[in-house]
Order: structure tokens, then sequence, then C-alpha cells
């Protein structure tokens, strides 16, 4: 039985679970959407991971990422719960040891991560925009009726790209139907929208960073070769994507719990039974202010097993 | 009784609160910003004016229904939009059909006569005496200063907690004690026994907390519904903070002054102009920062604020310049907690692998043979 370690990132439109060797090695990872039921997904991902590895495989430490780690902490019993830039930044570190720039977009956010001799120096994070994000590709390829896994490659068969209003979803959505109705083709448009979307990046969260090689370029949008080939256009260098590139998070996060358990201490980890135990999530408005707080709870098999939200810290002790 | 009431920032509240009462008006406390203060703002306001602008709505809107027949506040000086702040409230305020009076002051060197004049009329109004006045206004300053003071004691307080969540309560504990105090002997005497019930909290102090400081637009600092309570949740991830701005000692450098001196000058260098709002501060502040040792400096700017975004852009020089690391944050309507705690994790995970890394290198610096 060699012990492994589990990673999990609930985000805002995958949640990803990998699970790999104590030398960081892959040996399962499930990439889902989230389709807002982290909970669901969290359960589901952890069952095909369950499927996918072989028998002998023991989990002897978990952790959790994403915008829903609290959550999925709670859950599966994380080892360590970690916020997805140092997850991300652990494990672009992995594939790519000397990286000094980490450019990651994902379904809800963008962020760029800059590096120096391996330590982590500087980010930032989109914040009030979701602007140049995966969800907003998705939503334009569904307009055009097509295939997100197609955009890509229709954007690299552009001759003369079209320029598209780049700094707000809105206003490039509606510079795109306007060249449509004009007549331009869709791969000019489609490309057009790709160099855009890096152009607001650059200009946005990329805004006054020193952008130096190697550059990495992680998350789901990495995918798209469009966006692939409209970075590196614009950076006047090479794009290197990670082999585990849409679950970057996830592994980060499996890193962190091998170095936090450390082979001495017992796993928080709850097993992969939890996929078929009955968690729910419920809400209430404390009352004893006026501040309102929306409580959260956290209830497996109707036991209270976590709850947040409060900013008096009057819910904050369980029990 | 005349029933008054004021904007809600911070803890001042309890301050504004006594200053109103003992001018013999009744006091309308505004309650505590809430999603429901947000959708009033939001509904009524310009779509884009800024958040201070939409939340002050809001909190008037809600004092308006609770029957306020007069707003008391203070004035943003321009030549940011902030300048004319005061008359669109009052504008939107009175075309909703809202009938009341408000008196926006500006602070006094920028009109001093109207200052006066409108000063004046607020007494004339409560019908007391300048004298009894000047008193009223010392008590109040006098509570104010005090709720400044345990809000400093409590961060500095949170990191060391042995049980989580203690420091806020206890916090929470000595506002109530503050408020029961009116005199200046009970304010003198809540102020010992909030000291003694703060620092009696059970401390771990073999932590070693990072230090951050927190520069930006006032209302964003000032009002934890706003930042999302950055204060405790830094507080509680390890982080000693300290804000630029803390209202009395604002009101003495800012309101009442030209500005901090050295701040302005530090500042110079990089914007050797005054930009509105807390532009020019915000630059000054983190260089001040850096070089008092601190570990980190957060800016928190109000979306689409103009000062803010000018201070936004010189940041990452006065970083780099100071070897200081600075995170910016942008704040708007969002009340959902986990992106700027996703940010400001990352950001204390980047200042403590930066502390190890220098505190290795001093280190390897004192071996001998190096």
């Amino acid at each position: 039985m060699q012990p492994c370690y589990l990673g999990i990132d609930v985000g805002s439109v995958s949640t990803n679970v990998v699970v790999i060797t104590p030398s960081g090695e892959v040996l399962s990872s499930i990439y889902l959407r989230t389709q807002g039921q982290p909970i669901q997904a969290v359960k589901e991902g952890l069952r095909r991971v369950k499927a996918d590895l072989p028998e002998d495989v023991r989990i002897a430490g978990a952790g959790t990422t994403g915008s829903g780690r609290y959550l999925a902490g709670a859950i599966v019993g994380a080892d360590i719960v970690k916020n997805e830039i140092t997850a991300h930044a652990v494990a672009a570190r992995l594939e790519v040891p000397d990286v000094q720039t980490i450019l990651e977009i994902g379904g809800q956010d963008s962020k760029i991560i800059i590096l120096r001799q391996g330590v982590v120096i500087d980010f930032a994070m989109n914040t009030v925009c979701a602007a140049g994000t995966g969800s907003f590709l998705d939503q334009q390829a569904a307009r055009l009726g097509i295939p997100i896994e197609k955009f890509g490659e229709l954007a690299l068969k552009a001759r003369n790209p079209v320029r598209i209003a780049g700094r707000c979803t809105v206003f490039a959505e509606s510079d795109m139907i306007h060249k449509q109705q004009m007549g331009h083709n869709i791969e000019d448009i489609i490309c057009g929208l790709c160099e855009a979307l890096v152009r607001n990046y650059l200009n946005n969260v990329a805004k006054g960073k020193e952008i130096l090689a190697p550059v990495v370029f992680q998350g789901g949008v990495a995918a798209n070769t469009g966006i692939r080939a409209a970075f590196s256009k614009a950076l006047g260098q090479d794009i290197i994507i990670p082999r585990h590139f849409p679950v970057m998070g996830a592994l980060g996060a499996a890193l962190l719990a091998r170095d936090s358990v450390n082979n001495n201490r017992e796993t928080k980890f709850k097993g992969f039974e939890v996929a078929e135990e009955e968690f729910r999530a419920h809400s209430f408005t404390c009352q004893g202010c006026s501040n309102l707080c929306e409580i959260v709870n956290i209830e497996e098999e109707g036991n209270l097993i976590a709850r947040w939200g409060s900013r008096c810290g009057k819910w904050d002790t369980l029990g | 009784m005349k029933k008054v009431s004021f904007a809600h920032m911070g803890y001042s509240y309890l301050g504004f609160k006594q200053l109103v009462e003992d001018m013999g008006f009744e006091a309308v406390v505004p309650p505590n910003p809430s999603p429901a203060t947000l959708d009033l703002g939001v509904t009524h306001a310009p779509e884009y004016a800024c958040i201070p602008f939409k939340m002050v709505l809001g909190t008037y809107l809600e004092v308006l229904n609770k029957g306020a027949e007069m707003i008391i506040t203070s004035g943003g000086v321009g030549p940011c939009r902030a300048g004319l702040y005061g008359m669109m409230h009052e504008k939107i305020l009175h075309n909703l059909g809202y009938n009341f009076e408000i008196f926006v002051f500006d602070p006094p060197l920028t009109g001093l006569w109207s200052f006066f004049i409108k000063l004046r009329r607020v007494i004339k109004t409560a019908g007391i005496s300048w004298l009894a006045f000047v008193d009223v206004i010392r008590r109040a300053w006098a509570k104010l200063k005090l709720l400044d003071e345990l809000e400093q004691l409590a961060t500095g307080i949170r990191p060391y907690e042995v049980k989580r969540g203690d420091t806020t309560r206890t916090f929470h504990s000595c506002l109530k004690i503050v408020e029961q105090a009116r005199s200046q002997k009970e304010i003198a005497a809540a102020r010992e026994e909030c000291r003694q019930l703060l620092q009696s909290i059970p401390r771990d102090n073999g932590r070693r907390p990072l230090r951050v400081g927190i520069v930006g637009e006032i209302y964003v600092l000032l009002e934890p519904f706003m930042n999302l309570e950055i204060e405790k949740t830094l507080g509680e991830m390890g982080v000693i903070t300290h804000r630029s701005i803390y209202l009395t000692q604002y009101t003495a450098t800012d309101v009442l002054a030209h500005g901090a001196q050295d701040v302005r000058q530090l500042a110079h260098p990089y914007l050797n102009q005054f930009v509105g709002g807390h532009g020019q501060n915000s630059v000054g502040e983190a260089i001040l920062y850096a070089q008092n040792g601190f570990d980190g400096v957060i800016q928190l700017a109000p979306f689409t604020c103009i000062p803010e975004i000018v201070a936004k852009s010189i940041l990452p020089r006065v970083s780099r310049d100071f070897g200081i690391p600075v995170l910016s944050l942008t704040i708007d309507e969002q009340t959902g907690r986990a992106g700027i705690e996703t940010r400001l994790e990352a950001f204390v995970d980047l200042l403590r692998q930066r502390r190890e890394q220098m505190e290795a290198r001093s280190n390897a610096a004192l071996l001998p043979g190096y």
C-alpha cells in the first residue's frame, strides 16, 4: 500500500480532484463542472477518482483549495486548506522549477503570480470584473454555437483579426455582434476576442508586473490555443503550458497536503466513503444585531460539522 | 425633540450618538451597514458613483425612514467628485420626497465662514450656549479617541489570542461599556475597564505576528462591513494591522489642518499634488510604513475612485523602490468573503515566506567564515 495524497480544487466553474504519489507524480486527475453545486461536485469527484485508482492506494493526506476550499475541507476532512494562489505556485514550481511568472486564467478569475528564486514575491487577481475569464469565453462560444474546444483552433485560422473592445464583457459582446453584422468572418472575430482578452489581462491584472521568462500559463483557459498564441504574440516570448494545466490548483493542494502531513502525522481524511454520505448546507440570518449576518451550517448525516459567517464571532464556536 | 442622525463610519457612531444627544436632540442611530443598506443605496445612487457614496445614501434612507428630521455630516473635498457628494445626496433624497434638513460640514480651512454659519445654525436649533457646546464636543471627542484607542489595542492583541474570536467578542463587550460612559470621568473609567478586559485575553506570546499597514479611502478603511472585516480577518491569520486613518488622528491632521506634513513630503517624489480624496496620502503612507519596518502594505480602493486609481498605479514603483510588498484590493458591492480571503491568505503566505528568506539570509551572514 503506497501512501498517496489527495488534492481538491473547488472553483466557481470546475471542481478538480487529483491523487499524487509521494514524489509528486499524478496517479489520477478528474476535471468536473461545479455547476453551482460544490457539495455534489466534490462527492462526484471523489467517486470518480476512487474508481480510477488502483486498489492498493492509501490516502495519507488531503488538501483543498479554490473558492470552495473551506466547504470541501469540511466535507472530506482536509489536513490543509490553502488559497489557490499558493497552491498554483507550488504546482507550477514542481513542473517548471525555475518559473518566474505564472499566468492563470480560470472560470471566474484570473491571476498573475511573480516568483523569484522559487519564492512568490508578488501576485494580483482580478477584483471586481470577470472580463476575460473562462466563463466569458464559454458564454461567447455558446452564443456563436461553437464548441468551446474548437474555439482556439478557429482563432488560429484567422487572417485579419478584428479589434474587439476587451475592457468589459458587455462591451466586448456588443462589439463582437456589431462586427459580425458588418460581415467579418467568425475566425477573425474569435481571434480578435482572444487578443482583446489577453490585452485586458495584461493591462489590468498584470499591470505594473515584471513578466520574466520562463512564463507558465495554466488554468482551464490554457487549453485554448487561440489565447496561448495571443499571449506569446503580446509578450514576444514562448509560453510554457504545464502537463496538468487544468488541475494545477488541485495538484498544488495535494503537494501541500504531502508537506503538511510529512509522513509523521495521521491524516484527517475521512475516506472515500464520504461520497456516499449526506451533506447539507443551510443558512439563516442571525437577528442578534443590525449586522444581519448570514450564518451557514454544514451538516454531515445530520451532525453539524462546520459553521461560518458571523461577524462578531458569536456562531464561530461549534455546538 | 428634533430627531437628528448622521453617517455611519466604523464605531464612531457611538461618539456621534452622544454628541447629538448631549446637544438635546433625539439621536436616530444609523444601523450597522448591511446588505439592505447596500440595496437601498445602489437603487437610488447613480450607477457610476463609488461604493462609499452608495452606502452613505443607503444609510441616510434608513435613518430617514426611521424618522430623522436632520442629518449632520461631513463633506468631502474635491477636486475628485467626493467634493460634490453632500449636494448629490441632498438632491437625490429631496427628489425622493423626503423632507429634512442636512448640514454638510466641510473642513473649516476650506471655508471658515461657511463652517461657522452652519455651526451657528445647528447650535441655535439645539438651543444651547457656545460654552455648553464646547463641553459637548470635548466629551464626544474623548469618546471617539477612546474608540480609536481600543480598536488599535484589539488589533494588537488579536494575532496572539489563544482562542480564536476571543478578542473580537471582548471588543464588542467593550463597545457596550463605552456606550454607557458619558462624562469625562466615566469615559476615563470605561477606558481602564476596557483596557483591562482586552489585556486579560489569554495570549500566546511566543507567536511572531507580521505587521501590515492598510492605506486607502477613509470610508472603506473605517467601515468593517465594507472592507469585509479585513482587520479581523488578518488578525486571525496572525497579522497586526495598522490603518493609515483613525478618525480622531485624521480629523486632527487632515480635517482641521493641511494634512500630515511627513506623509505629503514622502509622497512628493512620486505624486507632487493633492489629487483629491486620499490618493496622495496612500502613496506617502505606504512609504512611511516601509520606513517603519512593516512587512507589507494593503491598499483599499473603492471601485472607480480616481484618487485611489492614481495611487494604485504609483504603488508598484513604491513597492520596488522600498522593497515592501503591496496588495491593492478594489472594493465594490460584493459581500461574499471568499474573494478577499483568498487574496489576503496568499498575501500573508507571501509575507511569511519573504520574512523567512530574509532571516535565513541574515543568519547566514552571521555564521563565521561566510
